[in-house]
């Protein structure tokens, strides 16, 4: 083989750093590659997916309407992900979020108190985390993979939420569409500029940014997380009680992924619709391991994230590129990443012949 | 063998190996002539292992030359070793539990070589020749250790053999088993198989062997006659550096009963695995008890049942007091609380998290000690008990950020021993606490410990190194398929005579309780 990938020994610092960097760059230029070989001019396709988006104020406000759910998702799914529990429910949580808030919000659609938007969130939050308890249930009690219930999960919720909004939820003056009515102003999240959608949803996520970091730097049970994360055994042999971690890193999880559900029904859209998200949860996934399960690193993974769904639809908007482009490349970023992620271990080691002449001698002159 | 003696069997020269970070195999010469019995000496990290890989074709060499019957080849892999007639027993063995003997042999010999049934009159004879009693139709799981390991010898004989390597092959005998071991390698020897033997305990390589080469951080640190040599002089070639290893320590007879078990048993639900029963057992303040035992015999499973990663039902909680609490039913870090410290058997990845840093795990198990500020830990003082360990037991590392991973087995044993010691505890369990450590650190271990029974702690160490447990422990027993055998004065006992608890000849204990026994599967 002419390449060889030899063990470094131990962690480079560098290439800890190094590597998203370089994983950006390929995803680069195989896009680039990608659009020349589409018939498409590559630099000026890259302009419209990743800079037009960002050329005015509105541009700037729609980036962090977009990054709030992936970026609270995102947050979730680090806890569960630093103690190894892999958590790709987001997107279920979220949806569920979104149809326990909508209905909360159904309910109080006449009240005019602030309190309504509290309920709203709180029934999204519960019901988020009500979704992630569902599969810590089934590890804890069970021993079921989390994986395969979390997305066996996913589908459900996208079922519920299909009922309801074409059955219970649907707007009974609403000409048959499936949507829910308008929430009412009081459940609604405020504005936070006149101009753009930006909500009021963006100082939650700033909190549980916080929290989120408080949690996993700073606080003894993000410490325990960590320890299971690492190392069953010695969780174990110092008495951390691995059920009740990974019932509360799911609970967690999945309270953070309903939170951005509600916060799309009662920020942006101001209903339920059928497309609450256009896959945020998924995205989380991506944008958490981007991050390195580090919340600094998952805001701007998520800031990045967003960037290429307005891309993706500016794109789709003015050069006819069709929507998959998105997930064309969140694909290619984390594959990338985790290629690269490779060399955080190991060097990489051209074996060629003339090198391998070249050591031999160098090595015949010291003896 | 029909080679003039003058040619080695096997002779190696400058054999150099380089691993990231460290020269495994610095210009090593070794030569071996039919029918010799050859030990291989030195410490962990030596570079036994590497070396025996590269004569077993497991790996290749850097640089050097290996000559088979004076003939330079390249040894391409294990097969090719094989097809030369060198053989060889790890240290851990690669056996099937639910196969039978025979079945075994065959799937390691391959197809050619013909079924189990066709094997098995060559495996009777092979076995009687050499004397070590095996019947090729009894399921593996069935065999003692000792057995499963003339498994593993009579596989290699079964092939024409001129060279077999044995890697650690006493350390999980009995003195006895190792002894009948002696007399099959003997007869071997003067058959004209070349034999390997690799070892670090002096006592043997004397009986045993005729030369000696000793190996010390990759180098060949001499060669020698260890029937001439004292374990001193071997000692020093093996570390360099011998001081402290002849010390021995007063015994004690110790105070008040701390650390009571009584009459515990335990059903182990893992077909392959060793229940308990009838474990009585008292250690007292200031004194140091000792288990021996060959490994399997029951020793993981005491040790988790004190550790409480197993717990007993609450009516079963009776089972294991300390200080006249009971805490069968306890969580680890509640028993902890009541001062129990732990030294697991596995540093890495049970005594210590790899990945993080020396400071993580000092707050491990450290975190009921003043660490903690309503949920938050407190940094400073991590780093500081960090730094204090580091300093107070000579741990060797940059610093307190430095990974567990990083650290060499005794570096990161003294650290976690110390962190445990640092806690004050009133009980201290340790398992095999120098299993695998260097002689310098293992000194340093001892001298931890004797300490720590003097400032009036209870010591339970748990170990399958008979001649570490003579040297440090007041009082002695084994434990055999899950039984323990009565406890004796250290000084008024002998190393055979606990050899022969370690193989089960103790009368039961008398039961004092009507009781029955306890068989209760531990809770999760």
């Amino acid at each position: 083989m002419l390449l060889s990938l030899e063990p470094r020994g131990q962690q480079s610092r560098a290439m800890l750093w190094l590597s998203p960097l370089l994983a950006a760059v390929l995803t680069l230029c195989s896009g680039a590659l990608l659009f020349a070989l589409l018939g498409h001019a590559p630099l000026e396709t890259l302009h419209t997916l990743l800079i037009a988006p960002l050329a005015d104020w509105y541009g700037v406000s729609e980036l962090l309407v977009k990054a709030l759910p992936i970026l609270l998702c995102a947050l979730g799914l680090a806890v569960a992900y630093q103690a190894r529990i892999w958590n790709i429910g987001a997107e279920g949580q979220l949806l569920l979020g979104a149809l326990a808030g909508s209905a909360m919000a159904i309910q109080i659609i006449d009240w005019d108190s602030r309190w309504a938007l509290v309920w709203v969130v709180l029934a999204g939050v519960a019901a988020g985390a009500a979704w992630g308890g569902l599969t810590a249930w089934l590890r804890t009690q069970f021993n079921a993979n989390e994986i395969l219930t979390s997305i066996m999960l996913n589908y459900i919720a996208l079922n519920l939420l299909l009922f309801f909004v074409h059955g219970p939820l649907k707007d009974p003056v609403g000409f048959n569409f499936p949507e829910s009515a308008m929430f009412g102003d009081a459940s609604r999240l405020p504005l936070v500029s006149e101009d753009g959608r930006l909500h009021a949803g963006l100082y939650l996520a700033l909190l549980a940014l916080v929290a989120v970091w408080v949690l996993l730097h700073k606080s003894f049970l993000g410490f325990q997380i960590k320890v299971l994360g690492l190392d069953r055994r010695a969780a174990g042999f110092v008495g951390f009680r691995e059920k009740r971690l990974v019932w509360f890193a799911l609970l967690v999880s999945g309270g953070l992924a309903g939170l951005a559900g509600v916060g799309e029904v009662a920020g942006p859209i101001g209903q339920l619709v059928p497309q609450v998200s256009p896959g945020y949860g998924y995205a989380a996934i991506t944008v958490a391991f981007l991050g390195r399960l580090n919340p600094l690193g998952i805001l701007f993974a998520s800031l990045l994230m967003a960037l290429l769904y307005l891309g993706g639809e500016n794109a789709q908007m003015t050069m006819n590129l069709p929507q998959a482009i998105t997930q064309l490349f969140q694909g290619m970023m984390l594959f990338f990443l985790l290629a690269c992620d490779v060399l955080i271990l190991y060097r990489p080691r051209l074996k060629l012949k003339w090198a391998q002449r070249k050591t031999k001698a160098t090595a015949e002159a010291l003896a | 063998m029909s080679n003039s003696p003058s040619v080695p069997r096997l002779q190696l020269s400058g054999i150099s190996k380089r691993y990231p970070g460290c020269l495994a195999n610095d210009r090593i010469d070794l030569s071996i002539a039919p029918g010799e019995i050859h030990a291989l000496l030195g410490e962990n990290g030596a570079g036994k292992s590497t070396l025996m890989k590269i004569i077993y074709g497991v790996t290749q060499p850097d640089s050097g030359e290996i000559r088979w019957h004076g003939e330079a080849l390249k040894m391409r892999d294990p097969a090719m070793a094989r097809s030369l007639g060198v053989g060889m027993v790890f240290q851990h063995f690669s056996l099937f539990e639910t196969l039978t003997v025979a079945e075994n042999i065959a799937l390691a010999m391959g197809a050619a070589a013909g079924t189990p049934k066709q094997l098995e009159p060559k495996i009777r004879e092979v076995s009687q020749r050499y004397g070590m009693a095996l019947e090729p139709g009894r399921l593996m799981h069935s065999l003692s250790i000792g057995e499963r390991q003339r498994v593993e010898i009579v596989r290699c004989l079964m092939q024409d053999i001129k060279l077999l390597i044995l890697d650690e092959p006493t350390s999980v005998l009995t003195p006895q088993e190792a002894d009948e071991l002696f007399v099959t390698l003997r007869r071997l020897a003067a058959e004209g198989c070349s034999i390997l033997f690799i070892s670090h305990k002096l006592g043997e390589v004397r009986a045993l062997c005729q030369s000696a080469t000793v190996l010390r951080g990759g180098k060949v640190s001499g060669h020698c006659v260890p029937a001439e040599c004292s374990d001193l002089q071997l000692a020093r070639l093996m570390v360099g550096d011998a001081e402290g290893l002849e010390s021995s320590y007063p015994k004690v007879s110790g105070g008040l009963p701390r650390l009571r078990v009584d009459d515990l048993s335990w059903h182990n639900a893992d077909p392959f695995g060793c229940h308990l029963s009838q474990i009585r057992l008292e250690v007292r303040s200031g004194e140091i008890v000792g288990i021996a035992g060959v490994a399997g015999n029951g020793q993981d499973e005491l040790l988790a049942l004190l550790s409480g990663e197993t717990r007993l039902p609450r009516s079963e909680r009776e089972r294991i007091s300390l200080d006249t609490q009971p805490i069968a039913d306890l969580y680890p870090d509640a028993r902890r609380k009541l001062g129990l410290a732990f030294v697991p058997a596995e540093r890495l990845g049970h005594g210590a998290v790899p990945d993080m840093s020396l400071s993580d795990n000092a707050l491990l198990t450290a975190f009921q000690h003043g660490l903690l500020s309503k949920g938050l830990i407190q940094r400073g003082k991590v780093r500081a008990l960090a730094d204090q360990i580091i300093q107070r037991f000579a741990v060797k590392t940059p610093d307190a950020d430095a990974p567990a991973r990083s650290l060499s087995g005794g570096n990161l044993q003294k650290f976690i021993l110390g962190r445990e010691i640092l806690q004050n505890p009133k009980l201290l369990v340790a398992a095999h606490p120098t299993w695998g450590v260097d002689v310098g650190a293992a000194a340093s271990i001892h001298r931890a410990l004797i300490a720590l029974r003097d400032a009036g702690a209870a010591i339970l160490v748990i170990s399958e190194d008979l001649d570490e447990l003579f040297q440090i422990s007041d009082r002695i027993g084994a434990l055999c398929s899950g039984k323990l055998s009565p406890l004796a004065a250290t000084a008024e006992t002998e190393a055979v005579e606990v050899g022969r608890w370690m193989a089960g000849e103790f009368a039961p204990i008398p039961t004092t309780t009507s009781a029955p026994a306890a068989t209760a599967a531990g809770l999760s």
